[in-house]
């Protein structure tokens, strides 16, 4: 199982269904974490920006 | 002799909790875009998470775990809107683009796609274990408490969903080939 996968390198390309023939591990998985990593890396949408003053108003209250 | 006393819970400012919500915000919106699979819909499922957790602040335990916590009410809030309104677009073909799928190159891309296609088509709880424990870093035992699951059940979702990941991926990757 893979509790915490490694990150695999920025621009390696996710294999599908198979497996990666390194560790019995399925190519998917570092997919589904660049797929996560990839949100996790935008920055934060202008619609944030509220929920952000909100947070500074009650933190300074 | 005295009584023994209560630890007492080592305290967390206002500040510091805010800014362990701030920090977590990424994290949050990967997790309820994977959940959800739309990117504005999710935005607003981690925004009214956060403004729960914020005036729930008094019931986080300080010392424990802030993410754990956090991703708890995330879920909880995308389950209650779940039950209320259905995932409509669920399955739709030709959505994939407003997905968990982000800048890649385009080969890249494209197989990520089809990760993204085969996630969509899995149980809502394998879906949110396999992002739980393969994607978000969480352990098992922190994904049930995430959860609200015993850790063989949460055990036994991560596997079944990455059998079941690995056999549509496969599938996809036969039709693509035929």
């Amino acid at each position: 199982m893979y509790d915490r996968p490694p990150e695999g390198p920025p621009h390696t390309p996710a294999k599908r269904g198979g497996q990666d023939g390194k560790a019995g591990k399925p190519g998917w998985a570092d997919g589904l974490r660049k797929l996560y990593d990839g949100v996790v890396a935008e920055p934060l949408p202008d619609s944030f920006e509220d929920l952000l003053k909100r947070l500074d108003q009650a933190g300074n209250d | 002799m005295t009584e023994a006393k209560a630890e007492p819970k080592p305290d967390i400012s206002g500040d510091e909790f805010r800014q362990g919500l701030v920090a977590l915000l990424p994290h949050l919106r990967a997790f309820a875009r994977g959940l959800c699979g739309q990117p504005e819909r999710a935005d607003d499922l981690v925004q009214e998470a956060v403004l729960r957790a914020w005036t729930s602040r008094a019931s986080f335990v300080p010392g424990t775990n802030l993410k754990a916590w956090v991703f708890t009410i995330t879920r909880n809030n995308f389950l209650n809107e779940l039950r209320k309104y259905k995932r409509e677009t669920q399955l739709e073909d030709g959505v994939a683009e407003t997905r968990l799928v982000a800048r890649a190159d385009q080969e890249d891309s494209l197989h990520l796609t089809d990760l993204q296609k085969a996630l969509d088509r899995l149980p809502e709880e394998r879906r949110e274990a396999l992002l739980l424990v393969g994607a978000s870093g969480f352990s098992y035992e922190e994904a049930a408490q995430v959860c609200g699951v015993a850790l063989g059940t949460m055990k036994s979702r991560v596997a079944r969903g990455r059998a079941q990941l690995g056999e549509l991926l496969h599938q996809a990757e036969t039709h693509e080939d035929a």
